[in-house]
């Protein structure tokens, strides 16, 4: 399936958001998620299904001001 | 000191964690700034980084209060998600507020931040709004449920310090039972030191420490000019007059 994670394109073989992180190596990484743009929490993420076209945000602490 | 939504803090200093030199440099300026507070923000993480994760173990080395911020967000939506996203990662309610309006001054936006403020605040969040010193716009704030005010002493980066120290002193004035934080726009310490002295409950404030030839060094200074105006604001600073009086006696000087 094509997705798009962070504003690139990609092509994923994960049903659910969780199993998209675990294909990306963030299984235990500290990072937030959302999902078209609505955020998914991190208890919802196993049971999130992905579909074609989705658009996923995955986000770590980083500076602030 | 500072109270925010029941915590009480140790400084008035509250700073950034964006655009110091290093890691190093910027747990050396923390620890000369005594600050009781650190912004950090969430953004994109590529694949093969793990620089999220070497944050965070800074952050919390340095052992203060952690305040998540929504910067860059145009859009109600866009604060409230990335708010959300803030509030799991750092595992705190509190949440710097920006929703930017202008992308020159990066002016906060009054009628997105107020809705996005009643959102997050329905939700749980304890809202810090970046907001202007209108003093209707942050009467609105207050009513969806804001406990603590920012409004900017000028925009952001670009250290010109207070540039409206009437509307600052009528916010403080209006809301007497509210926290205030001049948040934005202080280039040096003595303009820190003006807003403690106006009686402002802390100052926030990144780029006068990072971009600082010498940022730790900076840090002190800004760490004892809020000492230095909140003494001034305890101890009742004398009117100002337009007319001069003299300080040594008159009586008794001598006919020559």
């Amino acid at each position: 399936m094509k997705i798009i994670v962070n504003g690139e394109a990609m092509e994923i073989a994960s049903s659910t958001l969780a199993g998209l992180l675990m294909e990306l190596g963030k299984g235990d990484a500290k990072v937030a998620t959302s999902l078209n743009e609505a955020f998914v929490p991190k208890a919802l993420r196993q049971t999130q299904p992905l579909k074609n076209g989705d658009r996923v945000e995955i986000v770590a602490p980083r500076q602030g001001g | 000191m500072p109270e925010f939504y029941g915590k009480v803090i140790a400084s008035r200093l509250m700073l950034g964690s964006a655009q110091y030199p290093s890691p190093a440099i910027l747990a050396e300026a923390f620890r000369r700034s005594e600050a009781g507070t650190v912004t950090v923000s969430v953004r994109r993480e590529a694949d093969s980084e793990q620089a999220g994760q070497d944050f965070w173990a800074l952050i919390q080395e340095l052992g203060v209060a952690v305040l998540p911020n929504t910067a860059g967000c145009h859009s109600v939506r866009e604060a409230v998600t990335t708010a959300q996203m803030a509030r799991e990662l750092f595992d705190t309610n509190w949440i710097k507020l920006e929703v930017i309006g202008n992308a020159d001054t990066l002016q906060p936006d009054p009628f997105g931040l107020v809705e996005a403020a009643a959102t997050l605040a329905e939700d749980g969040f304890e809202v810090f709004p970046y907001c202007t010193e209108d003093l209707v716009l942050c009467e609105r704030l207050v009513e969806v449920g804001c406990k603590v005010l920012m409004p900017w002493g000028s925009p952001i980066g670009t250290g010109l310090g207070l540039n409206n120290i009437y509307g600052l002193r009528s916010l403080r004035a209006n809301f007497p039972d509210i926290s205030l934080v001049v948040d934005a726009g202080l280039g040096l310490p003595s303009q820190a030191a003006h807003a403690i002295e106006l009686g402002y409950d802390a100052v926030l404030l990144n780029t006068a420490v990072a971009k600082a030839g010498d940022p730790a060094t900076m840090a002190e200074g800004f760490a004892r000019a809020v000492e230095a105006g909140a003494l001034a604001a305890q101890a009742d600073p004398m009117e100002p007059r337009d007319m001069a009086a003299p300080s040594t006696p008159v009586l008794g000087k001598a006919f020559l």
